[in-house]
């Protein structure tokens, strides 16, 4: 078969990254979980729109809300840092710019979800 | 056509801004671009349940600027945005299956994508405007 790598490609040797489809399979399958809680959000959202804190709270109080919005904020998150970390990938080419852009997108996906689960948990529980 | 850098004759992809745009690769870019407004509107998701979670004070904050004339746009390209993103993504999964790689398939289902995105889009604030 032919080779199809660049002189360059060569020389750097590196090879494969044993990382395999694993990046790409784990987009699908986030995708699938938020196709099906996207639907839900949108119409919770629709139901939600116009609603003072007291209504809101009162909405996210309820397990059958605060459940689902969990899983929602994991799914997106996770799914928004997978896609980001493509497209950053593909369009930064410096070394430098383009890992501290990944461990910005990193960063920022982990805090604001962390804030969104906190968040969540703090109206559903209560405290 | 000769490779300058490397020296090997394996051809050069033409520079995108020669292509006309197309159907096949419109909506591919635009798939791209409406996942990060998507991620960017994940920031106003965080406010409104922080904010939630803060107090009646801070919600009714997030509550003001929703209402806000460049709320309702920011709702409104983000409403645009999740359901294209949704509908083209189903759209992607199905070619992950190994379906609808014919030209006049993909052509059509790019025509739905968009077509289905701007009547979901105006259909929720319609409901939104009723209810």
């Amino acid at each position: 078969m032919a080779d199809f790598r660049t002189p360059l490609g060569r020389v750097y040797g590196l090879g494969s990254a044993k990382d395999g489809t694993g990046h790409f399979i784990r987009q699908r399958v986030s995708a699938v979980a938020m196709a099906v809680l996207a639907i839900w959000f949108v119409v919770a959202m629709i139901g939600l729109a116009g609603a003072g804190h007291a209504e809101a709270t009162a909405w996210l109080a309820r397990p059958v809300n605060a459940i689902p919005m969990l899983l929602l904020v994991i799914a997106a998150f996770y799914h928004a840092r997978l896609g980001l970390q493509v497209v950053i990938e593909d369009y930064v080419h410096g070394e430098a710019a383009k890992m501290s852009l990944l461990m910005l997108v990193t960063f920022a996906t982990f805090g604001l979800g962390v804030a969104c689960v906190f968040s969540i948990l703090k109206v559903a529980l209560g405290a | 056509m000769a490779n300058a850098k490397t020296g090997t004759d394996r051809p050069l992809s033409p520079h995108l801004q020669i292509y006309r745009p197309q159907l096949s690769s419109m909506p591919s870019i635009t798939h791209r671009i409406t996942g990060v407004a998507n991620a960017v509107g994940l920031i106003l998701l965080t406010w409104w349940l922080v904010a939630m979670a803060t107090g009646a004070g801070a919600f009714d904050a997030v509550q003001w600027f929703l209402d806000s004339i460049l709320g309702r746009i920011m709702l409104f390209g983000w409403t645009w945005a999740l359901c294209y993103h949704f509908l083209n993504g189903i759209r992607h999964l199905v070619w992950d299956a190994g379906h609808g790689f014919e030209v006049e398939t993909m052509e059509r289902s790019a025509k739905m994508v968009i077509g289905g995105s701007v009547v979901l889009t105006l259909l929720v604030w319609i409901v939104v405007a009723i209810v």
